[in-house]
């Protein structure tokens, strides 16, 4: 191991982290915001969006991100939609992410009881004052896991992004490792630099999923 | 046709390549899909384990799992070991590795919840019921285990399949790199290839999962009560 090397290549990773949180967490939170509409549209059943929300579901949840992108990337522009490299990844994770999530959201809010929706409802509440106070807390406490699932899936699918051109960690140690052929070094941090952004997310998931399990109804 | 650029597909034997290629993404898939099958099953069982060792070596290894991308597996596995140890996996043989090793870590998950899932009475029903233990298991155990476990590992399977348009990624030459081959063969004829056949890439993988997805959420909604 040549450590030498590695500090000298510790601010190239470093930026390249930088990179995939700063679109990593834009691609997730955008992920939340698509997945919570359309979760709404399909456990409403809203004609025609229902229709439009199930193929934009399935579609997602069976392509692979890597083809989303080049489709996205090098195919839109040729038709007449140009689009920034940053701005392609952040977009891909946030649908494809939006896809998974409107999923989890929707079994966490088929997961509630009915009869706590019958409950609230008799006691008088309105449906939004349900949806609320009722079923939202609910569901998000029965599914957090899967939440915590995607957004590691999420996070680790920022790893395809190399392919379209844009400096994340795959694309600084291929690079790396074609220039300087140190290999070992350059795979070496690369795991590092994963278990920095990773690690966190999944050590938080686990004790916001024992916390959030209280609010499950019965526990 | 010409302004979306599927013309290209139809030139010469494209369509024929593409389909080639996507043959070898599904071979890479079902060959480690039945590696992870058969290993996670015996995974799933050995993390039931209370024994601690097994139990730290199983907490570790789906942690690293869970935790690293496969593409980052695949370099290693690709680049590191012909650097470390000096010995030349091909392509093709090094994604099997990794994505065997990730499934096996995902099935042996899904395994272990699905035992671990049944309740205690059962068991104990069971042995109310004067049965002994490979009765039990047999009768009560296994078949519960089983409506629980094959959906999800069929989810997983497609998983698997979406993965392995990362194998172009270190040269395997799958669907993807050829859809590229294509396009840049036909650059200056039909700029719009690159449309038409990025398009049907993602058709392809669409139509290849997406009926694997339906039967694991049929059946899963089939024996859910």
């Amino acid at each position: 191991m040549d450590f030498a090397a590695m500090a000298d290549y510790l601010p190239l990773f470093e930026q390249a982290m930088w990179l995939t949180l700063r679109i990593g967490w834009v691609g997730i939170l955008g992920s939340l915001a698509i997945g919570l509409v359309v979760a709404v549209i399909t456990h409403f059943k809203i004609p025609v969006l229902y229709q439009v929300a199930r193929v934009y579901i399935e579609l997602f949840r069976n392509t692979p991100l890597l083809i989303q992108l080049f489709f996205m990337y090098f195919a839109l522009p040729r038709v007449g939609v140009p689009i920034t490299a940053e701005a392609c990844g952040m977009l891909g994770l946030a649908l494809l992410g939006g896809a998974y999530m409107a999923e989890t959201f929707r079994s966490g809010l088929e997961a509630v009881d009915p009869i706590q929706t019958e409950s609230a409802l008799s006691l008088g509440m309105t449906p939004a004052q349900v949806m609320r106070y009722i079923t939202l807390p609910q569901a998000v406490s029965l599914s957090i896991q899967s939440f915590v699932a995607n957004i590691i899936f999420l996070l680790k699918e920022t790893s395809v992004f190399s392919a379209i051109s844009l400096m994340d960690l795959m694309f600084v140690a291929k690079d790396l490792i074609g220039l300087y052929y140190k290999t070992t070094e350059c795979l070496v941090m690369l795991v590092v630099f994963y278990l920095i952004i990773i690690l966190p997310v999944s050590i938080l998931g686990s004790v916001a999923e024992r916390k959030l399990r209280y609010g499950a109804f019965g526990s | 046709m010409e302004l979306l650029g599927l013309d290209v597909l139809f030139k010469g034997t494209n369509m024929a390549r593409m389909l080639g290629g996507l043959w070898v993404a599904v071979e890479i898939s079902l060959i480690s899909v039945v590696i992870s099958i058969v290993l996670g099953l015996l995974f799933g069982v050995f993390m039931t384990w209370k024994n601690p060792v097994a139990r730290v070596i199983s907490r570790v290894y789906l942690e690293i799992v869970r935790i690293m991308p496969q593409l980052v597996l695949m370099f290693i596995v690709f680049f590191g070991a012909t650097r470390v140890w000096g010995i030349n996996i091909s392509a093709e043989v090094s994604s099997i590795i990794v994505f065997s090793f990730w499934g096996v870590g995902e099935m042996g998950d899904l395994v272990r919840g699905a035992l671990t899932s049944i309740p205690k009475h059962q068991y104990e029903s069971a042995a109310a019921l004067g049965m002994n233990k490979a009765q039990t298991y047999y009768h009560i155990v296994i078949p519960q285990a089983v409506r629980q476990l094959i959906p999800m590992s069929i989810n997983l399977v497609t998983r698997m399949i979406k993965t392995t348009s990362l194998v172009m990624m270190i040269g395997v030459v799958e669907v993807m790199k050829v859809g590229q081959q294509i396009i840049e063969a036909n650059r200056m004829v039909s700029p719009n290839a690159v449309f038409g056949i990025y398009g049907i890439i993602l058709l392809m993988y669409f139509f290849v999962c997406w009926p694997i997805s339906l039967l694991a959420s049929h059946l899963e909604k089939k024996w859910s009560n």
